[in-house]
């Protein structure tokens, strides 16, 4: 692992919001998040459908189209903040320094394209115009880093299956080596054995170039095999950070104690934890703690004060009522409480 | 997607033979469902008209002997069937003894050079509009524009035609107010004549231009706007391609497909021509055929103008069938 912690993140969000208008007020899709990617590492972002995760990609990514809009918040790339960058020199990042790996896999490539002219048209697009005899070489040696053979140069997107699709997508994003990858449930679509591979082959090529990536899913399972650390969003907050040994060993915010209890076993048969009261409406959050009326603990306090991001312990930070800082500043350790009410 | 293979074209020639011989055989049988004969009725009409006519019955005979109307109907047939390879239509009733072959062949390059023109324009200046209408990148005041310009829509093409020539022919006296060119003039290939030519026709064809390109370019917006939710779209952004390009390349490249077929089906009907607009512009096309055989009941020359519009519509198909593969690589020539 090629994870520098100790350098300055090369991706720092902060605050980043994005709102979608509808015409009963807006949706707090993404509502004040924050994180740092570090350089080689790969961060994690999972939640249930609908938290916001693929939408805070798309902030970060500054691809948010109507009806959404980023309201307010800093995206700073190696320093550079993407919000408030001119179209144009927002081009000039893009792909090179920032590159994307989408989330349907069927429908990501340009149907009347060949898979070569999809990738070539990116590596123009940046270095500009240049002889074939060179391009095509190196597209070929991107299929052969993702395990394509190269007679998928020459085809187009419905002559290949769900899985070569989506190594094409993973051949496309290093195309130009770029600094973060933002896989945005990548292998969702996909079956368990192809899901496998794919997850593997992004690890490699990942690995090899040595970029952080953000990977967004909700499978915890897949997640824990693949990611350094693992950010828990809920209804457009991350709700803990953590990384992925100490999340599954010693979840604290109860919501991802719940998500990992969720992850269904072969074993036994068990009960969906996450089923307990509803969701607010995303238009209209009440005060205090976001995940108050589905919480197993709630307290008076979560009803009325938002809790604030605190280091539990060494990199992992959580935003919870049941961890404050007791007086002589260590945390008073819930955890057990937590999971056995 | 492969090369354009010898069996995909024979299949979709064969197909085009068969679509050719059903029409022409409904054609045929089609007015021999109804009771009586032709010949009958006209002599009927003449004694009508006259009172009397002498030896009727041998006029009758002798006509239906010379029309080959008392053979078999098997033989009637084949002889029908031989004469339309060789695009033998007979005779104009009204004009005899002018063949229906003359008429067609002297109206139809007015019409198909007019209206390929019109139709060619409306299309790409209609996909044009249409695809701003749906791009992001289009200035706000052009998106306003383009619907106001579409009100020609919902007017039919006569009227139209004759605002556009109240405006530019009387009014303004810009154009000429009738004709496809200069009387007096012999058709030949100088400038002057094809000069003539032009000027004549651009008040037709701008009255088809301006009545129909609303169609295409509401279709296109519509093709544009489900292009844009797909997901190929994201990515073509997030690789920050150059916006042009991409509207080109993987928008408009993909939105235009059901375009092109339905383009291709008003191709094969352009030969009907625009029976109005041409009776208006008094311009000597198909339209204008149509339009007096009707009137004058001239049924050689009905049967032959529907024979050749057939024939045009079904060209027209076969010719999509066969380059549409090379637009769209996911319709394969390869048999599935």
């Amino acid at each position: 692992m090629t994870t520098s912690w100790n350098q300055p993140p090369v991706l720092k969000v902060r605050g980043l919001k994005v709102y979608y208008e509808t015409p009963k007020g807006d949706v707090l899709a993404v509502d004040g998040v924050n994180f740092d990617l570090f350089k080689g590492e790969t961060l994690g972002l999972v939640g249930e459908s609908g938290c916001g995760k693929s939408t805070a990609a798309m902030g970060i990514l500054q691809l948010v189209t109507p009806p959404g809009r980023v309201v307010d918040g800093e995206v700073l790339l190696e320093g550079h903040n993407l919000l408030g960058m001119s179209e144009q020199a927002l081009r000039a990042v893009r792909w090179i320094k920032l590159a994307l790996i989408p989330q349907g896999a069927m429908n990501s490539l340009n149907p009347t394209m060949k898979v070569s002219a999809q990738i070539k048209d990116a590596i123009i697009a940046h270095e500009g115009k240049q002889a074939n005899k060179g391009i095509k070489p190196r597209i070929l040696e991107l299929l052969t880093m993702v395990g394509l053979p190269g007679r998928v140069y020459d085809l187009y997107p419905h002559e290949l299956s769900g899985g070569m699709k989506q190594r094409v997508c993973i051949a496309m994003a290093i195309a130009l080596n770029p600094t973060v990858i933002i896989a945005d449930e990548s292998t969702s679509a996909l079956d368990v054995v192809v899901q496998r591979v794919v997850a593997q082959t992004m690890l490699k090529v990942k690995d090899a170039l040595g970029v952080s990536m953000i990977m967004i899913g909700h499978d915890m399972g897949l997640m824990a095999q693949m990611v350094d650390r693992i950010a828990v969003m809920y209804a457009g907050k991350i709700v803990e950070i953590a990384p992925v040994k100490e999340m599954f060993a010693e979840p604290k915010h109860p919501y991802s104690q719940l998500l990992i209890e969720s992850v269904p076993s072969l074993k036994e048969r068990k009960p969906l934890k996450i089923t307990e009261g509803i969701t607010h409406d995303p238009r209209n959050p009440p005060p205090g703690c976001i995940f108050q009326l589905r919480c197993p603990f709630v307290m008076d306090i979560c009803r009325v004060q938002p809790p604030v991001m605190r280091e539990t312990n060494e990199g992992q930070l959580v935003a919870c009522h049941l961890y404050p800082e007791s007086v002589d500043g260590s945390l008073i350790n819930v955890a057990d409480v937590a999971r056995n009410p | 997607m492969g090369r354009l293979t010898l069996g995909y074209f024979l299949r979709r020639f064969s197909i085009f033979l068969v679509t050719i011989w059903l029409a022409a055989t409904l054609i045929w049988i089609i007015p021999r469902l109804a009771p009586g004969d032709p010949i009958t009725a006209m002599v009927g009409r003449m004694i009508r008209q006259a009172g009397y006519v002498e030896n009727s019955d041998i006029i009758i005979e002798g006509w239906r002997e010379r029309f080959g109307l008392n053979d078999s109907l098997p033989v009637q047939y084949v002889r029908y069937l031989g004469n339309l390879v060789r695009m033998d239509f007979g005779y104009s009733l009204a004009y005899f003894p002018t063949t229906v072959g003359e008429i067609v062949g002297r109206a139809l390059p007015w019409t198909v050079g007019l209206l390929l023109v019109a139709v060619t324009i409306t299309f790409f200046l209609g996909n044009f509009l249409g695809a701003l209408l749906a791009w992001r990148g289009t200035p706000k005041l052009v998106k306003y524009l383009i619907p106001v310009g579409m009100i020609f829509t919902s007017i039919p093409s006569i009227l139209a035609a004759i605002f556009l020539l109240y405006i530019f022919a009387f009014f303004l006296d810009w154009f000429p107010l009738t004709g496809a060119y200069k009387a007096g003039m012999t058709p030949s290939l100088s400038i002057e004549f094809i000069t003539s030519v032009i000027h004549h026709g651009t008040l037709p064809a701008l009255s088809v231009v301006l009545v129909s390109f609303g169609y295409w370019a509401l279709g296109m917006r519509g093709m544009m706007i489900t292009v844009e939710g797909e997901d190929y779209m994201h990515l073509a952004r997030a690789k920050g391609l150059n916006p042009l390009y991409v509207l080109y390349r993987y928008m408009i490249r993909n939105a235009i497909l059901p375009q092109v077929t339905a383009f291709a089906i008003t191709l094969g009907t352009l030969v009907s021509g625009q029976v109005l607009v041409e009776y208006i512009f008094a311009y000597q096309g198909m339209g204008n055929v149509i339009f007096s055989a009707l009137r004058n009941q001239d049924f050689p020359v009905i049967q032959g103008t529907s024979f050749i519009l057939i024939l045009m519509t079904a060209l027209a198909v076969l010719i999509i069938d066969l380059i549409y593969p090379l637009i769209d690589p996911r319709i394969s020539y390869e048999r599935s």
